[in-house]
């Protein structure tokens, strides 16, 4: 389902990465940045909810606005009853709605702000997501320091929190279309190959995406997706242009592979993964580029892997999906 | 979608693992463990005297406490990346299990955390070695052997 918006705007963004990621080629674009995975805290799970704290405190420092202001927040994580955002976004505005799209989250988030905003029910919204790496480590797979070792299609989960405000008052980037990406199963089960798991949802999203607005892939600076990682990125446009005759050429990129130095930092394996992972390159890079005007038109395709362990314990499939937003200078 | 169609063009695009590699690594390396585990035993026979037996146990103590010291400072994962499942395979590997899910639910508590989580890897290790131990004590019972 794709639909167009008339006043939505990015106010601002804030971003907070982890240790790994200020390794990566993006340093510069993020706001705030931690050496140590614990951020001086005891726990994983509470380093996480101080990165959401902070990088909402950084977003109402930005733009100069007090918390009564904000309306809603909206945001999720990968935490078990999305702990970190409901910890970290405690008090931070009037109301709050707790979403889970894995790591298609920020722009699940992002849709259903300016929906919210474009029906004039709320003046804004804060977008806001994050991950922790070790946090997500012990949810989904072994304990922290436990050493098994992982097969290269395998990603790797990024640390951080992003945020952004989005009102009806005009600013310079403007959210202009977004894609609700449908649920896909193509028979995919393995969680050490999450980028084969959301191509599949990621080409679908795409597709859609351009063929309701009767668009070509060129029509966009840059086209990223969420998390495909090295493997999966290949995939995708192997396969939209073999399949739908969509040519993706230097103008689409993914996010995951992004984000950090895949060559010197190989602990990343084939990329980075988690629902900051994204929000990391698009609320950092794409959104300073557009400010700058280097981009114009991009379209970010958040991708999930709808991945419960239960269930792949219980021999079902993983499932996936992607939403897709578009943004433009204007 | 296609999935004939999408399972191909996958496969080309498949991240390519040295397998053969990390089999020989994992080979050489469990192989150093034993020899090192060989070497204590003769090691506490010869200069403290212990019998053969008492000096095993002894040996097996030595191997957890470093597999587990070294889990808890921090690099035994690390050391799995680059010597593969040679270090796991041992009784290293076990005490590392345990040890780093010990770890993970310290600050869930003594009961909840650290108690209810600490088999979370080595629970079906013990389970099947009692089980399948069971059916060999038996079947070697069963051919006359001593108990």
């Amino acid at each position: 389902m794709t639909f167009t918006y008339n006043d939505v705007y990015v106010k601002d963004t804030a971003t907070i990465a982890g240790p790994y990621e200020k390794k990566g080629p993006l340093k510069k674009y993020f706001d705030k940045t931690f050496d140590d995975l614990y951020y001086d805290e005891d726990s994983w799970e509470k380093a996480e909810i101080k990165s959401v704290k902070e990088s909402l405190k950084l977003l109402h420092k930005k733009v100069g606005i007090k918390r009564k202001e904000v309306d809603v927040i909206l945001g999720g994580d990968l935490l078990n009853q999305i702990a970190a955002t409901t910890y970290g976004a405690y008090n931070f505005s009037k109301c709050f709605l707790g979403l889970y799209g894995a790591c298609s989250t920020s722009v699940e988030a992002m849709i259903l702000g300016s929906v919210l905003i474009d029906a004039k029910k709320v003046k804004n919204a804060i977008v806001t997501v994050s991950s922790h790496n070790m946090a997500a480590e012990k949810q989904f797979r072994n304990p922290t320091e436990y050493g098994a070792p992982k097969p290269k299609s395998a990603t790797f989960t990024a640390t951080g929190s992003a945020s952004m405000l989005l009102t009806k008052e005009k600013t310079d980037i403007k959210v202009e279309s977004s894609t609700i990406g449908q649920i896909i199963d193509l028979n995919q089960n393995n969680p050490n190959d999450m980028g084969k798991v959301m191509a599949p949802a990621a080409i679908d999203t795409i597709k859609r995406h351009l063929k309701d607005l009767n668009r070509k892939p060129d029509y966009y600076d840059l086209i990223v997706t969420g998390d495909l990682g090295l493997y999966g990125k290949e995939i995708l446009k192997d396969y939209m242009l073999e399949e739908y005759d969509l040519d993706l050429k230097d103008n689409y990129n993914d996010c995951g592979v992004m984000l950090y130095d895949l060559k010197e930092q190989e602990e990343c394996l084939a990329g980075g993964s988690g629902p900051v992972c994204s929000a990391l390159v698009s609320f950092g890079y794409i959104y300073h580029e557009m400010k700058k005007k280097n981009l114009k038109r991009v379209l970010i395709v958040a991708t999930g892997a709808l991945f419960s362990p239960t269930m792949v314990y219980q021999k079902e499939n993983i499932y996936s999906i992607a939403n897709a937003i578009s943004l433009e200078v204007v | 979608m296609k999935q004939e169609k999408y399972e191909m063009i996958a496969k080309e695009h498949k991240a390519k693992n040295p397998k053969l590699q990390n089999a020989i690594v994992a080979f050489l390396i469990g192989g150093v463990i034993g020899m090192i585990g060989e070497g204590i035993i003769e090691l506490l026979c010869n200069i403290f005297h212990m019998s053969r037996n008492n000096a095993g146990t002894i040996m097996i103590v030595i191997m957890i406490f470093i597999a587990s010291l070294s889990t808890a400072l921090g690099f035994f994962d690390k050391l799995v990346t680059k010597f593969k499942c040679g270090l796991l395979i041992p009784i290293t590997g076990f005490a590392h299990s345990m040890t780093s899910a010990a770890l993970d639910y310290k600050k869930e508590g003594p009961i909840y955390g650290v108690g209810a989580n600490i088999f979370k890897l080595a629970g079906s290790v013990i389970l099947y070695g009692i089980v399948a131990a069971w059916f060999f004590g038996m079947i070697r019972y069963l051919l006359g052997g001593r108990i």
